[in-house]
């Protein structure tokens, strides 16, 4: 398959601009269940943090506070940029929408002319490697394109801070590894700033920068790795004795937040 | 959007699993085409011989069971077709009534289709609209319609616009009960989508709600219009003025025992309302049959 690799990001913005800044957020649900706990976070320009953590540790709740789908209970959650991407754990096209149609649809929501929305849902699915598929009806794709698709939707908004809720959590390993490489090829290009959640230890050391720990419920940050490992990555690096033992270490700190020594 | 003219071109020689799933798509139709042939003689086969035993039966009462003064209670089915059908008396009774019908209930079921889809839209705005209008939806679904005959006969009269409101009445329930539930069946994470970029509470209707409750309007449409013809029949036999309808027309021949006559006007309003029922399936295939399986 082709895959296009897009070029770097015209407009380069400064480095170490914060773009999301958590502090001490935490989130109480109303039966009282506690899904967040002290939760400082910086995300700056540039970095792509990936949070593992076992199930119901507040993954999931951390980016939907993020987005400004929830409100944090105590605590301040703060973005640097209005440019937000969510790519949700579903594809969640429209199925009455071809791919073309999804995936000009966030651009259509703010109103954009169809001149340039067009223009931009066909870079985006360009730079997704759909080409070809534009007129397919989402039920025609296999749960990689769709992902793709979905990915594409929110690349036309052109996001400086891009919030992935365990995107490829559904696909096999094979369609997992290498949507993780074009991620990877489309967050050195476009110069977006990831907040990536997953179970995945080894994708998570793979794909990012940094990697936050947190226990289970309530989920609180046990422990952040920062990855040496050279971006663009070289997909090799999966087979390096660095990478699996970073690998292992991320893996025994997720088991010590989980309560098991 | 950033500048991407400078793009390269990668080709990746990876395992192409998920890239390219076309080579499935020719294989499911190449498998379903002979199978589609098979499966047309055995959905047909059935109840044509069906339909060949009742013919049977009913020749054999018919000819063996009734006297020659009683036939009128069953009348052979070729005499239906010469006197009910074909006899050009019988014929232009049965198309006037047949056309006074096609318009009593089609726009009767208009009218339900939008008073329903616009009472559902708004109760799915607010669950306080919901809470006060869904009651008054159950009870007038609840409301034996010869109860309200007299009323009806009072206030509207005992003509046209009387039968449409039966069909109305009986037409509604569904399309109501429907739609509301294809409204509140909106994917959660598309909603979310929709939030996430500030889409106002109409452009979520508009390009959200709507589309996905399609599927459920249109079953609820099938179900209604063959509730309409029923209750074009019922109001014709109430409401007795001005033209006849079909229901008028089986009462005439029914009080003056000419089977042959009324066997036909059965006959007309049942393919009728199977026609309606046929014809508003595939009106909903044809609308959202290439992304929603609709049965």
């Amino acid at each position: 398959m082709t895959v296009t690799a897009p070029a770097p990001s015209a407009t380069q913005a400064p480095a170490n601009e914060v773009l999301l800044d958590f502090s001490n957020v935490e989130m109480t649900f109303p039966d009282g269940t506690i899904a967040l706990q002290g939760v400082d976070l910086v995300v700056k320009r540039g970095e792509f943090v990936t949070v593992v953590g076992p199930s119901g540790c507040g993954k999931s709740t951390l980016l939907r506070i993020a987005s400004g789908l929830e409100t944090a209970s105590q605590g301040s959650a703060e973005l640097g940029t209005d440019r937000i991407g969510y790519v949700f754990q579903d594809a969640t096209l429209l199925p009455w929408r071809n791919v073309t149609a999804n995936v000009e649809l966030l651009a259509e929501l703010h109103g954009e002319s169809k001149k340039d929305r067009s223009v931009k849902a066909k870079e985006a699915i360009d730079l997704v490697g759909l080409n070809g598929f534009e007129k397919h009806l989402p039920k025609a794709l296999s749960g990689g394109m769709k992902m793709r698709a979905s990915l594409a939707r929110s690349l036309t908004l052109d996001p400086e801070l891009f919030l992935f809720d365990e995107p490829f959590g559904a696909l096999d390993e094979i369609t997992r590894e290498r949507l993780n490489d074009e991620l990877i090829k489309l967050f050195n290009a476009k110069n977006f700033a990831g907040l990536f959640i997953t179970h995945s230890v080894s994708e998570a050391v793979y794909m990012s920068t940094k990697v936050v720990v947190m226990s289970g419920r309530p989920g609180k940050i046990v422990e952040t790795f920062d990855v040496p490992f050279a971006q663009p990555r070289d997909p090799d690096i999966r087979f390096t004795p660095e990478y699996a033992a970073l690998v292992g270490e991320v893996s025994h700190a997720l088991r010590k937040g989980h309560g098991h020594s | 959007m950033t500048t991407i003219s400078n793009e390269t071109t990668v080709t990746d020689d990876t395992g192409n699993v998920e890239a390219h799933p076309t080579p499935e798509l020719p294989a499911t139709l190449t498998v379903s085409k002979p199978r589609a042939k098979k499966s047309n003689l055995g959905r047909w086969l059935p109840p044509l011989l069906v339909f060949l035993v009742i013919v049977g039966v009913w020749y054999l009462i018919s000819l063996f069971v009734l006297d020659p003064h009683l036939r009128f209670l069953l009348p052979l089915p070729q005499d239906i077709i010469i006197k009910g059908f074909i006899d050009p008396l019988s014929f232009n009774a049965l198309i006037v009534a047949l056309y006074q019908t096609v318009i009593v209930s089609m726009l009767g079921l208009a009218i339900a289709i939008v008073l329903g889809v616009v009472w559902a839209i708004a109760m799915s705005q607010a669950k306080w609209i919901e809470r006060s209008l869904f009651p008054y939806a159950v009870i007038l679904q609840c409301i034996p319609i010869l109860a309200l005959v007299p009323l009806i006969g009072f206030w509207f009269g005992y003509e046209f616009q009387s039968r449409v409101l039966v069909c109305v009445m009986i037409a509604l329930f569904p399309m109501v009960n429907n739609t509301l539930f294809g409204l509140q069946s909106v994917d959660k994470g598309h909603k979310e989508l929709f939030a996430l970029q500030g889409a106002s509470r109409s452009t979520t209707l508009l390009k959200l709600s709507l589309p996905a409750a399609l599927p459920a309007i249109f079953a609820g449409m099938r179900i209604s219009a063959g509730l309409a013809v029923v209750g074009a029949i019922v109001g014709d036999q109430f409401f007795r003025r001005g033209t006849p309808g079909l229901g008028i027309l089986i009462s005439n021949y029914s009080s003056r025992l000419q089977g042959e006559q009324l066997f036909a006007t059965i006959i007309t309003a049942a393919l009728f309302g199977v026609v309606v029922f046929w014809l508003f399936g595939l009106l909903g295939r044809r609308a959202v049959g290439k992304w929603y399986d609709f049965t």
